[in-house]
């Protein structure tokens, strides 16, 4: 295979791992923040859900900010094209995603009640709207989003945002983002924090996975009824540029086929309903540091299934369907990809060590006596 | 060639504006304060003294709020290249992207991550282990500041790249062209050390409070003085690399310095003047009311006694080749990418480094199509183009000046406090500590005007030569970009008046609340007995 493809599989691969990375670690932090008006009922109780996630939510964060980063520098065109086609939602989306660095900051530096209980209000809305999107966004590219471009690469969008943001399936797929990112809050929760906020938080964990399973599944269905996208022609290795070179056709249970080719794929989605209910299962019998790593089994699985669905396609077009947004049309150049490769290989690694040894040295519960004493603590 | 709504452009361009200015009134200060906490830190690790780590705890806090607000608007620039820029985010993703990746991957994860520990883990970590900590938060947070420069250069100079006709994108063929882009590096480290001017500023004008009110007086004249030593040597290390980037500017970006200085003719060294005031008049291409001084200008910009400016009115002529060779360029390549002819592209090719100015003149073109101009327009079309080359001269001459003459009380500020400081004369010259708490907005102010100067200044084009600005937004309606910008407006206000609100409080509170004093000032104690 030509080196270029193969970058851009690797590329597509990481894109995938980055996507994982945001959902279980972003989703971890914006599910205490659901969560935390819930599993806290005194000041001191909501503080103490805060602090267990405290001095890891700024780096978590770095996921999604990479996330983005990755994107533009691998895939300009699909950046380019998705943040405006998807403009209204990206906008709500950075809107709630903002409002939470200044949460976690500014909550305890003042004594009202008032203040307290908005910025509160404020973690709810800025944990479950971004999962929310985020979920959304994966059900309007299954579907399809309406674009085009003119010969100088300039996108068009046909038709409306309000399409995509208030569609049946969207929404499902939107609850069950936020659906794994409560689960995966509540694990954290759990892990690190004494009772009466750990038997909370197991309570709303244990729903939320079963929530999970049952929404993935709901899903699974209906996407045979769904229009998916076929590659009728296109070369993998072509210069990257999505005005021409390829032929795509629009077929009912279309995102079936490559399921249909591989059927080894099937162990994708099998992971994720397994890893949910084992999740479950082990949250149940308090045995929460497994559940956690049956999290990242649930975002491995769901995340795979949908891109082993979808490959190669990244956002397929409705309205002009050969100029949908594959791998192989829309990354950067062969020299570009190799040198964010060797750039990755060289800090993700370094990034893993030094993220464990910070969990590593605020390892322990968080209790709630403590953190009323101590005036740094959020 | 279906241009975008002029008015979506400008709101698009005002939106980027407004948010890149609002975040870089936090940044200057994280750069900074993050190396000041290191220094008082390290200071404290030494000696031992219990007054260098609440002056670590207390500027920490101060610190925290400032750094919250920076995280929560940086989210916003990563997004709005792709929601308000795609012909741009397209174009040029593989030169912008790049370093903004690596940004995340080698600075951002590792001043995030380590960020927590510094607030957190003052009772987990071993006195060093803690320190290391601060000095990988500062390191981490200057390091993010050079790839984005790195990334910001590539548009003002794009060093490693070229156009590719087959995929209708820059490509970047040099890493280390795109790294070691010369305007990076002087860029880098002039902004960084701005921050650092700035944080100063912040420490020594809140410790001037202190000592205006008597309170906290040890802490807060060794806050001082560290401020003023710290801030002398930045301002010095900024006005040198302001030079440097004058100088580059000169070589590659002429219209640019040439609106900066407003020299609308070609200077006659060596004494072509200086100009201090004027007036520019964009729709005139002339200044009134000019007051200079003599024999600086060409010194100045050139380091040299003899080699002349080119004017704004000689640039003009001088690009007037450039737009018909862009056009030539411009219509080649869209007939290459209808038919596929290789002579096509071999006309493309031989007028490709002027395909930026075809660009720029389809604004002007009948149907806004280049390749739709007959013979005979061609010359009116070039004409109409010929000003487009050049940035609004009115904003970029008065953002550089008043960033210059910022600078310059700065330098004679902080040179005073460490004068004052160093001989303990603080408390006997009330007035003077009033300025310095009074002048704490300066530095963020000053560095605002140095963004304007530099991408006011760059205007017309996103991709300096390449691509210009009114190609490069998304295609929008006007009703999302005022949902957009009204968003902004009223999360942005609100977000600054709680920091403000937050920063009086705390900077009024003081340190006291981090534990007793080792030695004993008796003004001091008089204020923790009330």
């Amino acid at each position: 295979m030509d080196v270029y493809v193969v970058l851009k599989l690797i590329w597509a691969g990481l894109l995938c791992v980055l996507l994982i990375g945001l959902g279980l670690m972003v989703g971890m932090d914006m599910g205490v923040g659901t969560l935390l008006r819930f599993v806290g009922r005194t000041d001191g109780e909501r503080r103490t859900a805060l602090n267990i996630i405290g001095p890891h939510w700024d780096g978590n964060q770095v996921w999604f900010i990479l996330g983005g980063g990755a994107i533009f520098a691998a895939f300009p065109t699909l950046y380019a094209t998705s943040f405006s086609v998807f403009y209204v939602v990206m906008i709500l989306l950075l809107f709630s995603m903002i409002l939470r660095p200044v949460a976690f900051e500014y909550r305890s530096k003042v004594e009202a009640r008032l203040w307290r209980a908005s910025w509160d209000w404020v973690f709810l809305i800025s944990g479950f709207l971004p999962m929310f999107v985020y979920g959304a966004a994966f059900g309007n590219i299954l579907q399809g989003v309406g674009y085009h471009f003119n010969w100088t690469g300039q996108y068009f969008q046909d038709g409306s945002f309000l399409a995509y943001l208030l569609n049946p399936f969207a929404i499902l797929c939107g609850l069950m983002a936020v659906c794994l990112s409560v689960m995966q809050g509540g694990i954290m929760l759990m892990i690190r924090s004494e009772n009466p906020i750990h038997d909370r938080a197991r309570f709303y964990a244990i729903r939320a996975g079963i929530a999970a399973v049952v929404l993935f599944l709901v899903g699974g269905v209906w996407i045979r009824s769904i229009s998916g996208f076929v590659l009728e022609q296109g070369d993998p290795g072509m210069a990257a540029n999505p005005m021409q070179g390829q032929h795509v056709s629009m077929q009912v249970g279309g995102w079936l086929h490559n399921y249909a080719a591989h059927p080894i794929l099937w162990l994708v989605p099998v992971l994720g309903v397994f890893s949910m209910l084992a999740g479950v299962a082990l949250v149940r019998a308090n045995r929460s540091h497994m559940a956690w790593w049956m999290g990242l089994g649930s975002w491995v699985g769901t995340i795979g299934t949908v891109a082993a669905a979808m490959f190669p396609f990244f956002m397929p077009s409705t309205t002009r369907p050969d100029q949908s947004l594959t791998i192989w049309n829309s990354s950067a150049s062969q020299y570009g990809l190799a040198c964010m490769l060797a750039v990755a290989l060289i800090f993700v690694p370094i990034i893993l060590c030094y993220t464990s040894w910070c969990y590593y040295v605020m390892r322990g519960k968080v209790r709630t006596a403590d953190i009323i004493k101590d005036t740094h603590s959020y | 060639m279906d241009l975008i709504n002029p008015t979506v452009v400008d709101l698009s361009r005002f939106q980027f504006a407004l948010t890149a200015l609002y975040h870089f009134m936090f940044v200057p200060l994280t750069l900074g304060l993050t190396f000041m906490l290191a220094a008082m830190e390290t200071v404290y690790v030494v000696t031992g003294k219990q007054v260098y780590k609440d002056m670590t705890l207390f500027w920490g806090k101060l610190f925290g709020i400032n750094f919250a607000l920076g995280v929560a608007t940086g989210l916003t620039m990563e997004f709005e290249f792709g929601t308000n820029w795609s012909m741009y985010s397209r174009f040029f993703g593989d030169m912008f992207g790049t370093p903004l990746a690596i940004e995340g991957l080698m600075a951002f994860f590792m001043e995030s991550t380590f960020i927590g520990l510094m607030f957190f883990g003052w009772d987990r970590l071993s006195k060093p282990g803690h320190l290391a900590v601060t000095y990988l938060v500062a390191l981490g947070s200057n390091l993010s500041a050079l790839w984005i420069l790195v990334a910001n250069a590539s548009m003002n100079m794009p060093n490693g790249a070229h156009f590719d006709p087959e995929t209708l994108r820059m490509t970047f063929d040099s890493f280390v062209g795109v790294v070691f882009n010369p305007d990076a590096q002087a860029k880098f480290v002039h902004t960084s050390v701005a921050g650092y001017v700035a944080a100063s500023l912040f420490v020594m004008g809140i410790s001037a409070f202190y000592l205006l009110r008597k309170q906290h007086r040890d802490f807060a004249a060794r806050s001082f003085r560290m401020a003023a030593l710290f801030g002398i040597f930045s301002t010095v290390a900024v006005i040198t690399l302001g030079d440097v980037l004058g100088r580059l500017d000169y070589e590659h970006q002429p219209t640019k310095i040439a609106a900066m200085e407003g020299l609308w003719h070609t200077s006659k060294p060596p004494y072509e003047p200086w100009i201090i005031a004027a007036l520019p008049n964009d729709a005139k291409q002339e200044s009134s009311f000019e007051i200079g001084v003599p024999f600086v200008l060409t010194p100045l910009i050139t380091h040299s006694f003899s080699m002349p400016i080119t004017g704004m009115i000689e640039l003009e002529d001088a690009a007037a080749p450039r737009i018909a060779s862009g056009i030539t360029a411009v219509s080649a390549l869209r007939r290459y990418e209808e038919n596929h002819q290789a002579a096509d592209l071999e006309e493309f090719r031989a007028h490709q480094d002027d395909m930026g100015y075809g660009l720029l003149a389809s604004r002007h073109a009948p149907g806004q199509d280049v390749t739709a101009i007959a013979p005979e327009q061609l010359q009116s079309v070039i004409e109409q183009t010929k000003p487009d080359i050049l940035p609004n001269v009115f904003v970029t001459f008065w953002s550089f000046r008043l960033m210059v003459f910022l600078g310059v009380f700065f330098f004679v500020l902080f040179a005073m406090a460490s004068y004052l400081s160093l001989k303990n004369q603080l408390e006997r010259n009330p007035l003077f500590l009033k300025l310095c708490m009074w002048s704490i907005p300066l530095p963020v102010l000053a560095t605002e005007f140095g963004w304007i100067t530099a991408e006011a200044g760059r205007q017309p084009w996103t991709v300096f030569d390449r691509l210009p600005t009114f190609m490069s937004a998304s295609t929008h309606s006007v009703s999302y970009m005022l949902f957009s910008l009204a968003g902004f407006t009223v999360l942005y206000s609100i977000f600054i008046a709680v920091e403000l609100y937050l920063m009086f409080k705390f900077a009024r509170l003081g340190p006291e609340a981090h534990g007793p004093h080792e030695d004993a000032d008796p003004a001091h104690l008089s204020v923790v007995a009330h």
